[in-house]
């Protein structure tokens, strides 16, 4: 079973609730895959500590422009959906930050004028935590393309066990592509109208994903009771609501897991892994 | 000398606009004889590079200078590249610009 940890807002939970789920896993003998996906800042590894062996980098093919063989044609500029590379009267210019590294501009060049090149964008690694077998991406600094080295991540993704994606924060491209493919779309969320505002976005991708969701709210005793009302009224279930807690703040701001701090939490995951399970199973 | 300039409206009376990439029109002037022409910016429907497109459409209509409010780093670089001189205006019509151009008044980046 796959699933997606997602969010519309950023800082909702959705690493506490990953990295919980998973220790609650293998607390109980159960195999399990936490992969990061939120490659602009990767954090489950704070918590977890992995051991990471493997390391591989992430390169996009950016097109480099033989000046001899061009013609200033243009062709290669309107193809391009990025403005990436700009015909001017006497140069191509190339723009690598803004390419996608799509090939449209060396596959239509009728001079034959294009080759790529790599260009290092970011990397992945993987390895284990205990038991918990751990991947996770890293974009570089400065970048803005997260969408391929996400990309690169779900190839490491495994059959053999659970797999929790964490997934980037927001409603756009780094996170669909993190959670499309997954059997379950579950949303952390916060009581509160920016929390049921991105709430909102993130559930219209994952039903337009046609993929099954769910909620977790988190410091779900404080704030207001939109984010119930909502989840009510779209027949979206709400799995698990996390309270408000001094001591599992305290312990997240020192790197220590929520179920290091209260273990007694632990049946807790399980159940929602199991409530995850039981849809999936009423829908096939 | 053939100029563009960055526009609000296809002709000399819109207003100036100080944005490049994302005005909503371009003029090109030739200051010598005064003809002028209009045409609407494509960048207005790009997502990310509507400085660099906007500079390439500078170079492709084969002007000596463009007058905008500002011009990005990607823009600026383009138009560098193009070997494209560059001024700063600050309001007015389009007109009014080229009368400030042609008397020496706009700051050169």
């Amino acid at each position: 079973m796959k699933i997606a940890i997602a969010s519309g807002k950023g800082g909702t939970g959705k690493t506490t609730v990953s990295i919980n789920l998973a220790l609650a896993l293998a607390a109980a003998k159960l195999p399990v895959q936490v992969v990061d996906c939120d490659v602009e800042e990767p954090n489950a590894a704070l918590f977890l500590h992995p051991e990471l062996k493997e390391r591989a980098g992430v390169d996009l093919l950016i097109p480099q422009v033989d000046a001899e063989a061009c013609d200033l044609c243009g062709v290669c500029s309107e193809v391009c959906q990025s403005n990436a590379i700009v015909t001017l009267a006497k140069r191509v210019l190339v723009f690598p930050e803004l390419c996608h590294g799509c090939g449209s501009c060396t596959a239509n060049c009728p001079h034959g004028a294009i080759s790529e090149v790599p260009r290092r964008i970011g990397e992945v690694e993987r390895g284990n935590a205990g038991a918990i077998h751990f991947a996770q991406g890293r974009l570089n600094v400065g970048e803005a393309l997260a969408v391929p080295v996400v990309r690169r991540l779900r190839e490491w993704l495994r059959d053999d066990c659970t797999v929790l994606i964490d997934a980037p924060p927001g409603a756009s491209c780094p996170m669909v592509e993190a959670i499309r493919g997954a059997d379950f779309v579950l949303l952390v969320t916060e009581p509160t109208p920016f929390g049921l505002h991105d709430l909102k976005g993130a559930a219209e991708v994952a039903r337009e994903l046609g993929m099954p969701l769910g909620v977790v709210i988190n410091r779900a005793d404080i704030g207001d009771a939109g984010v119930e009302q909502w989840c009510a009224r779209e027949e979206i279930p709400v799995l698990l609501r996390i309270p408000f807690d001094r001591r599992i703040a305290e312990a997240y701001s020192e790197g220590i897991p929520l179920l290091t701090a209260r273990p007694e939490l632990a049946p807790v995951f399980l159940d929602l892994q199991r409530a995850i399970g039981a849809i999936l199973e009423a829908q096939a | 000398m053939k100029i563009l300039i960055s526009s609000s409206g296809p002709t000399l009376d819109a207003a100036f606009n100080p944005r490049f990439g994302r005005a909503d029109f371009f003029i090109t002037v030739d200051t010598a004889g005064g003809e002028w022409s209009a045409q609407e910016n494509p960048g207005l429907k790009s997502g990310h590079g509507a400085g660099i497109q906007a500079a390439q459409i500078a170079s492709q209509a084969g002007v000596e200078a463009v007058i905008s409010g500002h011009f990005g780093p990607k823009a600026h670089d383009t138009l560098e590249a193009a070997q494209i001189r560059m001024f700063e205006a600050h309001g007015g019509s389009v007109a009014d610009v080229v009368e400030q151009f042609k008397s020496g008044a706009l700051h050169e980046v």
